[in-house]
């Protein structure tokens, strides 16, 4: 079943300007996504009509915003296949789910009954060289503060993670492993069931960054077997602001608290406090109300079209693009150039020409691409650039927006040439 | 749409032959100066005679913006005195600073030569810092390279 692409691009108001004269043609949804008129019009109405701050005031306008919150993470446990709505937590986005994860279980350290949770010399935790910073930096802080090894799992030269490397970087000694379904920068997928089996295997949890994964993949955390999985709503068409944690409830209840305050106790003495159950005791003080609840939206604007169908979409895009892209001379894929196991997200580097360069002379044509290291440094060094140019694409994405990148790279090239 | 171009053809020819490439035996000061974004870096050496910039030479990598700028500003500098080549340094920043509103006088035009060509640059924050490196590179060697020759004449 085909997307109505047409149509759906009417959804996103921001995709009818134009950019320096000309239309948009925006390449940068794994940067962050476009967001539909739904999307906006639920931020907008909680705003203008039942705003207040949740689970606390009496009133009605406190009851009707307190329904719409808990409403979104009853949106989002559909959305994930969660066997619980209580596993879901809310947060700033994924960078701070996972550095919950990570404050979370540097806490039990201290943390009375949370033994299981404790790190120490000896042990290991375990990421993989395509990870973004945020899934980086957490650990190797996390290994740090308590004395752990921090390890990863390395890449092959065609952006696939070393298959051989998983069973002897992962091993009794890992007590975390926390990796990407989906890599930002290479566009990999990941076989995240078998790395979930071998983290399972040696008593290890299992964190998954489902980033780049939850706008183009069903995401069913039963499925996975994973301990936690992570997203964030601005790159699944909701607002900025908001991202979500979820992780088994029988963990999420004996994990130590990250941030301490309001909302998040059971009761608090002068001397001492009590925390409150998942999710509550994970979400101290006033959270974005109004950006978890158009992220319920966009959870229904996603759910509505079809996941299955965004996928196929966005398939049949990336593989128009890269036979495209390998028809150029002097551009180099960096990560896979084949279209399996592989999202919609392609990095290249053009001979003679930054990135940079690259980008700006795009964006003077309306393509917006992103151009850096996207947050994954390690990766960039692997392939030995200081950099890509990366397109991505999303469930609005047309092979006439596909064209016109082709013809802005071979201006580009014209130009440096 | 081209005549908005961030990329002039000047920028383009600068960025194609380089000028004042190459790090130069004799030198009074060396310095290296990366911009995180781009990951561009250049090392540049310069060396004094008196008051007058006598020489410089550069190696760098990166964006067009910055390579470019930096063989820009080496034309210019060479041979300049040390006040000259500073207020020149002051003037580019002016110009990078001006968010596409500068009001450049024909005067300062007749100064900056093919420094002006990066006034497009100015519109894009992002790559400011890419047209500044080499200037800033530039600065720092001459602070490190009177340092060094106040201290042998006292």
């Amino acid at each position: 079943m085909g997307l109505d692409v047409e149509l759906i691009r009417k959804d996103f108001p921001i995709l009818s300007r134009e950019v320096h004269g000309v239309p948009l043609v925006y390449l940068d949804s794994a940067n962050s996504a476009q967001k539909p008129q739904v999307v906006i019009d639920s931020e907008a109405d909680l705003y203008a009509n039942h705003y207040a701050n949740v689970a606390r005031a009496v009133h009605t306008l406190g009851s009707e915003v307190t329904h719409a919150y808990e409403g979104a993470r009853d949106k989002v446990a559909a959305f994930l296949n969660a066997p619980r709505r209580e596993e879901v937590i809310f947060t700033r986005n994924i960078t701070e789910a996972l550095n919950l994860l990570a404050y979370s279980l540097s806490n039990a350290t201290t943390f009375p009954g949370a033994d299981k949770f404790r790190l120490g010399p000896g042990d290991e935790i375990v990421v993989t060289e395509m990870e973004h910073h945020s899934n980086i930096v957490p650990w190797q802080q996390l290994a740090q503060r308590t004395g752990a090894t921090f390890r990863w799992i390395p890449l092959t030269d065609d952006g696939r993670l070393v298959e051989e490397a998983i069973d002897e970087v992962i091993n009794e000694r890992t007590k975390v492993v926390s990796f990407v379904y989906q890599s930002n920068a290479l566009g990999t997928i990941n076989p995240v069931k078998r790395i979930i089996a071998r983290a399972k295997a040696v008593g290890a949890v299992s964190i998954v960054d489902a980033a780049q994964a939850a706008p183009h993949i069903p995401l069913e955390v039963q499925d996975l077997g994973a301990d936690f999985v992570a997203f964030t709503g601005h790159k699944l068409y909701g607002p900025s602001g908001v991202g979500v944690l979820w992780g088994r409830y029988d963990l999420l209840a004996e994990l130590p608290p990250f941030l301490g305050g309001g909302e998040m106790i059971e009761t608090v003495d002068m001397t001492r406090s009590t925390f409150a159950a998942p999710p509550h005791r994970f979400e101290a003080g006033t959270p974005m109300i109004a950006q978890a609840v158009a992220l319920g939206t966009a959870v229904d604007y996603v759910t509505g079209l079809g996941i299955e169908n965004i996928r196929d979409h966005e398939h049949e895009i990336t593989g128009y693009a890269l036979q495209a892209l390998q028809t150029v001379p002097d551009l180099r894929i960096i990560g896979p150039v084949e279209n399996v196991d592989r999202g919609a997200t392609i990095a290249f580097a053009l001979k003679g020409v930054h990135p940079h360069d690259v980008a700006q002379l795009l964006d003077e044509n309306g393509i917006a691409v992103r151009a850096g290291h996207h947050c994954a440094r390690p990766v960039c060094v692997r392939y030995g650039i200081p950099a890509t140019t990366r397109a991505s694409f999303g469930v609005y994405t047309t092979t006439d927006e596909i064209d016109a990148l082709m013809r802005g790279v071979e201006r580009v090239q014209k130009m440096f040439g | 749409m081209s005549d908005e171009s961030v990329y002039q053809q000047i920028i383009l020819d600068h960025y194609k032959h380089p000028q004042h490439r190459g790090l130069p035996e004799d030198f009074d000061a060396q310095v290296h100066h990366v911009n995180p974004t781009c990951g561009d870096e250049v090392t540049l050496r310069l060396r004094l005679n008196g008051d007058t910039v006598a020489d410089l030479g550069w190696e760098g990598e990166g964006c067009s913006i910055s390579q470019a700028s930096t063989s820009v500003m080496s034309d210019l500098v060479v041979g300049k005195s040390i006040d000259d080549a500073l207020a020149l340094q002051a003037k580019f920043l002016d110009l990078m600073q001006s968010q596409g509103h500068a009001a450049l006088s024909e005067h300062d035009e007749d100064e900056l030569e093919d420094a002006v060509a990066f006034e497009g640059v100015s519109k894009y924050p992002a790559r400011v810092k890419c047209a500044l490196l080499g200037w800033m590179a530039m600065k720092s060697a001459v602070a490190e390279a009177r340092l060094l020759t106040e201290g042998n004449s006292s």
